[in-house]
């Protein structure tokens, strides 16, 4: 059914529709619009058979998901942030234990300093935990993303983290098209576990396991994501076959056929992207995009086929690799290894800086010229920055960096860009 | 805490035990149905034998009686959680698991959290026969698990917690934690200098923390006392919500004391006074088990190499008579003396 | 692409008449994307909102910095906040006063700009009356789809009830359909 209604409203929808057993969250900017969703929704009836429970902290969250998950129950949790970083531990225990919990990343900045707006630092932190990661373009593609979420972890026994951006999707009104119950249980069954605890067939879950056996267990999950490759299409386009649309899947091409530079990025930026490149195939540019929806597995044999016979790589990242430059571009030079090609990283959108059309254009055209550095800060305010280096120089008490910039810039408010 | 004049009950057990000498239990002497869990050849021995415990370790001993009293009394129909520590560690190492029930070891400090997944879980799939335990060490229950431990108080989920209270972080090397108590010698309370050992804190009483949060249920127990501990599991177990019971035990390679004295030491613990043993529900005391006869604290103390900088040519008299005016002040506030 | 850009301060609804804005877009049978641009949750902090309404998918995510038409729910934000940035000449603006467009100050900024596509209308006093609410973006909606046609009057009035519970959605309704005529009455002469 067609609705215009908030992304984070979809996804409860979504999540609802997925007949979850155990929900636990804790409120975090920005994705409390979808805990309150499915919160009020198991409140008035509207979703039954499931426990929903206010959790103390995002520990808690990921710590009650596991037990929910291992006792054979299908879980559902939703976190941000600084939420993520203080469940990690727990994180990597989920995978490591091989259970098959739903976490939403409503994808926000990680501080200091704290930053309430969208960027990927944090589903980005927990990259190598061990959990699938899916990022999603619009708003219509994150509620259908919840739905092959809980199918594929199910299906591998993996936990999905299905990342969305923080504001710019969650907190946004767009037209989607909710399923019917019918067609997602047709698509989504009951949730079998591999590993249930059962006093009626009593396992121990969590042992220690010393270096005889580490190796090969970590083996293993690395080997789950290695299958998910093939794993995550062939839902994709079962998905499509039933629902009607494409949603998920590996990566996706727009106008990349004959395409000499092409631009990689993640999440609803690819929205934006897009326009620039129709405007500027317009003028004659040989230009296209590619989205990548599986961050993890990182889908290196597709994005090399689909970006081997371009001249040049754009990749936009709204993460950053302190010290290093990129963290996606990394995958994508692994992805090309060996292929002379020209690559660029722009780190872009930090702490929610708008990205836009103009700018965009420029940087296009910077690249096509090859007139980019290796590693660009869009946008970056250079005056300020310098200002600041040069007040760090003079003095030692030069106070917090944040407060000193902030204070340079004047009131946040009369700027609309 | 118990107003002057007004008489407690004690705790409910019907028959009680005094040794002298031997360590043998009389079961012989109680009809089949008054004898302990522990005296039956028919037990679940839920913690089987061949797990990697020290010699005496009084941990295995707890765990042993209360999971099995658990078992007895929920029919056998029990799931643990248990934190990382001693327990999870010694009957878990790969690739053998003493575990005879099913059981889950998240980490260190989300054994309650776990145990309330667990338990949602169950009710939801419809399992309301299938009960749940939490395991933790004191640095699991009283420190880095606080936050979920409240949590789990506040929600009153249905899931019984038991804290195996060694007084410091033992699997890591003996390492102090809000559970060690004063003066004693750890790893990161070393017997040097002006103060040695543990300094004297506040305290952080977790029993009364829980009844705090009027839970149903919450007790102290000890290895020493084998009956009034499987009761208190028992009656735990009759009950449903947010329970927890603290158990003492004694843990020869952290206290420094010799393996055949761990009973012997839990038994002392509470007849100084120092350990407590009570019972309460909805955050009122409703019961506690009286000292028969009082021991002075250095008679606890001076089997335990971690007090043994108390002693010597020149005993700490300041300290231990500080010591023992904590014992004094429990006897007093929990009414363990008639 | 019809791009709009509201303004105003927290609690006055800016965000939910962006909303309802997209729900009326969508009721016609037209793409829309309604989104804000906001910090901590705060009453009295300047706030911004969006809206795109097209009759194809909406790929864009940037703010809203070229805007078609300007929705000013507050005034004191004139001389305090860049309103305008972007706006053309030949966009709508509609504004929350009681004072004409000369008596805030205005008359030379509007010189260049199409008088009727101009509007002052007294938004905050219309929804007091009706609704007992100082929250004028429902009166200002409605004066949106009087003055652009970009919406009609009846989606409007879909879009209200949607998202109020009757009793208060009928209140806002009747505070809708004065805001509507009053913006209706055209041209609004730039020196008035």
């Amino acid at each position: 059914m067609l609705k215009q209604t908030e992304g984070s409203h979809a996804v409860a929808e979504a999540i609802a529709l997925c007949r979850p057993q155990v929900i636990c969250a804790y409120p975090i900017t920005p994705q409390t619009h979808i805990v309150e969703g499915v919160g009020e929704m198991v409140k008035d009836g509207t979703l039954v058979n499931c426990e929903f429970i206010n959790v103390e902290s995002e520990f808690a969250a990921m710590s009650v998901a596991i037990g929910a998950s291992a006792a054979g129950a299908r879980t559902y949790t939703a976190t941000s942030s600084q939420g993520l970083l203080f469940m990690a531990e727990a994180v990597y225990n989920a995978a490591g234990l091989g259970l098959p919990i739903v976490m939403t990343i409503g994808n926000r900045a990680i501080g200091a300093p704290i930053n309430i707006w969208n960027d990927h630092s944090d589903s980005m932190s927990m990259r190598d935990a061990g959990w699938i990661q899916l990022f999603a373009v619009t708003n219509q593609e994150a509620l259908d993303l919840h739905i092959q979420a809980f199918r594929l972890a199910e299906e591998l026994s993996c936990p999905v983290m299905v990342c969305m951006d923080g504001f710019i999707l969650t907190h946004a009104y767009d037209r989607v098209d909710i399923p019917d119950q019918a067609d997602v249980d047709a698509y989504l069954p009951p949730f079998q576990p591999r590993q249930i605890l059962d006093p009626a067939d009593p396992v121990t879950i969590g042992a220690l396991v010393g270096p005889e056996a580490f190796t090969e267990v970590r083996y293993l999950g690395h080997h789950k994501q290695l299958r998910a490759l093939s794993l995550i299409p062939k839902l994709a386009a079962e998905f499509a076959t039933r629902f009607g649309r494409d949603s998920g899947g590996l990566i996706r091409e727009y106008r990349t056929e004959d395409a000499e530079t092409i631009v990689v990025a993640l999440g609803s930026v690819i929205g934006t992207v897009q326009d620039v490149v129709d405007e500027l195939r317009e003028s004659g540019e040989r230009i296209g995009a590619v989205s990548i929806c599986s961050f993890r597995p990182f889908p290196v044999a597709v994005l090399r086929e689909a970006l081997q016979a371009a001249k040049r790589v754009v990749v936009l990242e709204k993460c950053l690799a302190v010290g290093l430059g990129g963290i996606v571009s990394d995958g994508i030079r692994k992805s090309l290894s060996g292929i002379q090609l020209k690559g660029y990283t722009v780190i872009a959108g930090l702490g929610g800086r708008a990205i836009t059309v103009s700018s965009l254009r420029q940087l296009f055209q910077n690249a096509i010229a090859d007139e980019l550095e290796q590693v660009t800060f869009l946008d970056l305010n250079a005056e300020v920055v310098s200002h600041e280096l040069e007040r760090e120089a003079q003095a030692r008490r030069t106070g917090p960096t944040a407060e000193a910039i902030l204070r340079r810039m004047g009131t946040v408010a009369s700027q609309i860009g | 805490m118990i107003e002057p004049g007004r008489t407690m009950p004690n705790t409910m057990q019907e028959v009680k035990f005094y040794q002298t000498g031997t360590f043998t239990v009389g079961n012989r002497l109680l009809k089949e149905n008054e004898r302990a869990v522990q005296a039956n050849m028919e037990r679940t021995n839920s913690l089987n034998s061949g797990h990697r415990a020290c010699q005496g370790c009084g941990e295995a001993l707890g765990a042993r009686y209360a999971i099995d009293a658990a078992m007895r009394a929920t029919n056998n129909q029990l799931i643990a959680v248990n934190a990382t520590g001693c327990l999870e560690v010694f009957s878990t190492p790969y690739p053998e698991s003493s575990w005879q029930i099913p059981w889950i070891h998240s980490l260190f400090g989300n054994a309650a959290a776990v145990a309330s997944g667990v338990a949602a879980a169950l009710r939801v799939t419809g399992h309301t026969d299938t009960r749940v335990v939490a395991q933790g060490g004191d640095g699991g229950t009283t420190d880095i698990g606080f936050g979920c431990l409240s949590g789990m108080f506040e929600r009153n989920d249905d899931v019984l917690y038991i804290c195996y209270d060694n007084e410091a972080y033992m699997n890591t090397g003996v390492q102090r934690s809000s559970a060690t108590p004063p003066t004693a010698r750890t790893a990161t309370t070393m017997a040097v200098g002006k103060e040695p050992g543990n300094v004297f804190g506040t305290g952080k009483n977790v029993p009364l923390i829980a009844m705090a949060h009027f839970i149903p249920y919450v007790a102290t127990a000890s290895v020493a006392n084998l009956h009034d501990l499987e009761f208190k599991v028992t009656k735990a177990m009759s009950m449903h919500g947010a329970r927890y019971i603290h158990i003492h035990v004694p843990c020869p390679l952290g206290w420094g004391s010799a393996p055949a004295d761990t009973i012997k030491l839990a038994r002392l613990a509470v007849e100084t006074g120092l350990f407590p043993l009570f019972e309460a529900e909805d955050g009122e005391i409703t019961g506690r088990t009286k000292i028969r006869r009082k021991a002075p604290v250095e008679d606890y103390l001076k089997l335990q190499k971690r007090f043994a900088h108390l002693f010597g040519s020149k005993p700490d008299e300041a300290r231990l008579a500080r010591i023992q005016a904590n014992a004094d002040r429990n006897i007093a506030k929990f009414g363990l003396l008639d | 692409m019809f791009q709009v850009r509201i303004h105003g301060r927290g609690g006055q609804g800016v965000v939910s008449g962006a909303e309802m804005l997209s729900v009326a877009a969508f009721l016609e049978g037209r793409y829309a994307q309604a989104f804000p641009s906001f910090g901590s949750e705060r009453m009295g902090a300047p706030v911004m909102a969006f809206c795109r309404i097209d009759v194809r998918e909406i790929r864009l995510r940037e703010p809203v910095m070229a805007p078609d038409a300007l929705i000013i729910q507050d005034p004191t934000l004139l001389h305090q906040v860049d309103l305008f940035n972007g706006l053309p000449k030949s966009g709508f603006i509609l504004l929350n006063s009681t004072r004409s467009f000369s008596e805030l100050g205005l008359e030379a900024f509007i010189a260049g700009f199409r008088p009727e596509r101009l509007c002052t209308l007294p938004a905050t006093e219309i929804a007091l009356k009706h609704v007992g609410r100082p929250v004028p973006n429902v009166p200002l909606l409605a004066a949106f789809a009087a003055i652009t046609g970009q919406i009609r009057q009846e989606s409007v009035i879909k879009a209200i009830r949607e998202k109020f519970p009757s009793a208060v959605a009928e209140k806002n309704v009747a505070a809708a359909a004065e805001a509507f005529a009053f913006a209706s009455k055209r041209p609004e002469t730039a020196h008035a």
